[in-house]
């Protein structure tokens, strides 16, 4: 397997990008980031925010998780000033990394424009050193990669998915961590998941997690599916489900995380997304970048993204490469895909082929080439109110 | 399958999946003999493999994925006028439910 090279980190982790992240803490500070970051375009600055004024915990462990993953190569945050976001302690631990960080509060320097300035002439004198930093030789076993399905039809379970479950399987034969998510997609497949659990008290865990999704969905009085999934001949949430599970490969299962907890090790993880307790704050990921949010807390340093009716999105932080399960789909879209799945699906291609091809592109893309999504400017992002107990003692291996 | 439009996932399974959109009234083969489709169906899309009752599992990978809301006949389009899920209810557009 070819070599490839990372930026180091103070934690020991390896970063693919060294994005120079913008955080607004609060939405009334939206602007003045948005703006900063326009004025780096060409550049990886990126934005990330987290819109609500009440305290959430867990929001401000995913930021705190997010500024310092290992993508970033240094922080500039935005408040206004009345939020409750806690900036200084944000602040102060990503200070404690060695990454440079400043905080910007809008009503202390004076209005927009002067807090776009002041951002703006932080961000240019530290971008060049960040573009300039020396990578280092970085290992697969140092990988973390996350996946993800959205806009899944009828033909996502039978190419894109089980494609990228072939995939991680190969990744984690040479030591990466790989994490599958949406416990809501997993509804119907819970037992013969729970049957590849590494050890009796994980499998446990992992069926409590998928019937936790069932009683929220059920609260709800949605599942999670959306009409274009019917649309793309998908007729319910438990066949949804079944194709969507695929994307998990055939590796043993070796924890379960909640979002901001890092695989201890190499091999497969299930990040368990849907909060605890009652429910509270609506649905658990109000689309397919909420859950990609936190599959980069858990540290996914790229995340493959199977899409059949055809999704453009990427992300900030971490690149996203997108497989199209959909042959149609493809041809009408190529411009947005990574990887054309569909062939498997017309006789042109096995599963094991496409496979490798992620597998090789997630190299490529991890020693620097860009996906489409980055090409075409994707950075989307998208962080809302969430609740969660810490996870249990019997989900995690033990550290290597 | 002998019919290179469909694809069977499981021997367990009551349905097929549509490798390639269809047109109304055309001939396809799901192993039982050839029946006359009567709407045309989108690739992804299932069709029942043999005569399916109504309360009966539809089975798609060999797991159940839903059950029979009506009588589906052999060919048939399986889909959300047809079956119910067993966990929550699926919500499409209008223009699906026909």
């Amino acid at each position: 397997m070819s070599g490839f090279t990372g930026y180091p980190r103070s934690d020991r982790r390896k970063g693919i990008r060294n994005v120079f992240v913008v955080a607004y803490l609060v939405e009334c500070a939206h602007h003045v980031a948005r703006e900063i970051v326009l004025g780096f375009r060409n550049h990886d600055v990126h934005l990330i925010g987290f819109p609500g004024c009440y305290p959430n915990a867990y929001a401000q462990r995913m930021m705190q998780a997010l500024c310092t993953h290992p993508n970033i190569g240094g922080a500039l945050l935005i408040s206004l000033g009345c939020e409750s976001f806690n900036n200084r302690l944000l602040r102060e631990q990503i200070e404690a990394t060695g990454r440079p960080v400043k905080s910007i509060t809008i009503q202390q320097v004076g209005g927009t424009r002067s807090a776009i300035a002041e951002g703006t002439s932080f961000i240019a004198e530290h971008l060049p050193a960040l573009e300039n930093a020396e990578r280092v030789p970085m290992g697969v076993d140092e990988l973390v990669i996350g996946t993800i399905c959205g806009g899944s039809d009828g033909t996502s379970g039978i190419t894109g998915n089980p494609a990228a479950g072939r995939a991680f399987d190969m990744l984690i034969g040479n030591g990466a961590a790989c994490i599958f998510e949406e416990t809501g997609e997993l509804i119907g497949c819970e037992h013969i998941m729970a049957a590849r659990a590494a050890t009796p008290a994980l499998a446990v865990a992992l069926e409590e997690s998928v019937a936790k999704a069932a009683r929220y969905y059920a609260t709800l009085g949605y599942g999670s599916f959306a009409a274009g999934n019917a649309t793309g001949g998908l007729t319910t949430i438990e066949e949804k489900s079944m194709g969507a599970y695929a994307k998990s490969g055939a590796s043993p299962i070796v924890g379960l995380l909640k979002p901001g907890d890092m695989p201890p090790t190499g091999g497969l993880y299930l990040l368990d997304v849907v909060p605890d307790g009652e429910v509270r704050f609506g649905f658990p990921n109000i689309n397919d970048n909420a859950e990609i949010a936190e599959l980069m807390a858990c540290g996914a340093h790229i995340n493959l993204f199977v899409t059949g009716r055809g999704s453009v999105v990427g992300s900030a932080i971490s690149p996203v490469i997108k497989i199209c399960a959909n042959p149609e789909t493809y041809r009408r879209m190529a411009d947005d895909m990574d990887v054309d799945a569909g062939r498997i699906l017309e006789g042109a291609a096995e599963l094991d082929d496409v496979g490798a091809e992620i597998r090789d592109l997630v190299l490529a893309v991890a020693d620097g080439a860009r996906t489409r999504s980055e090409e075409l400017g994707h950075q989307e992002f998208i962080l809302t109110y969430k609740s969660f107990e810490p996870i249990g003692p019997a989900c995690l291996p033990a550290a290597e | 399958m002998t019919d290179r439009r469909l694809l069977l996932l499981n021997e367990k399974d009551n349905v097929l999946v549509l490798r390639r959109g269809i047109a109304a009234g055309e001939q396809i083969d799901i192993g039982a003999g050839k029946v006359e489709t009567d709407r045309s169906l989108n690739l992804g899309h299932k069709v029942a493999r043999r005569a399916i009752s109504e309360g009966e599992e539809i089975l798609k990978y060999g797991a159940v994925i839903g059950v029979a809301t009506l009588p589906i006949e052999a060919g048939g389009h399986v889909h959300v006028h047809n079956v119910r899920s067993n966990y929550t209810p699926t919500y499409s557009l209008p223009e699906e439910t026909r």
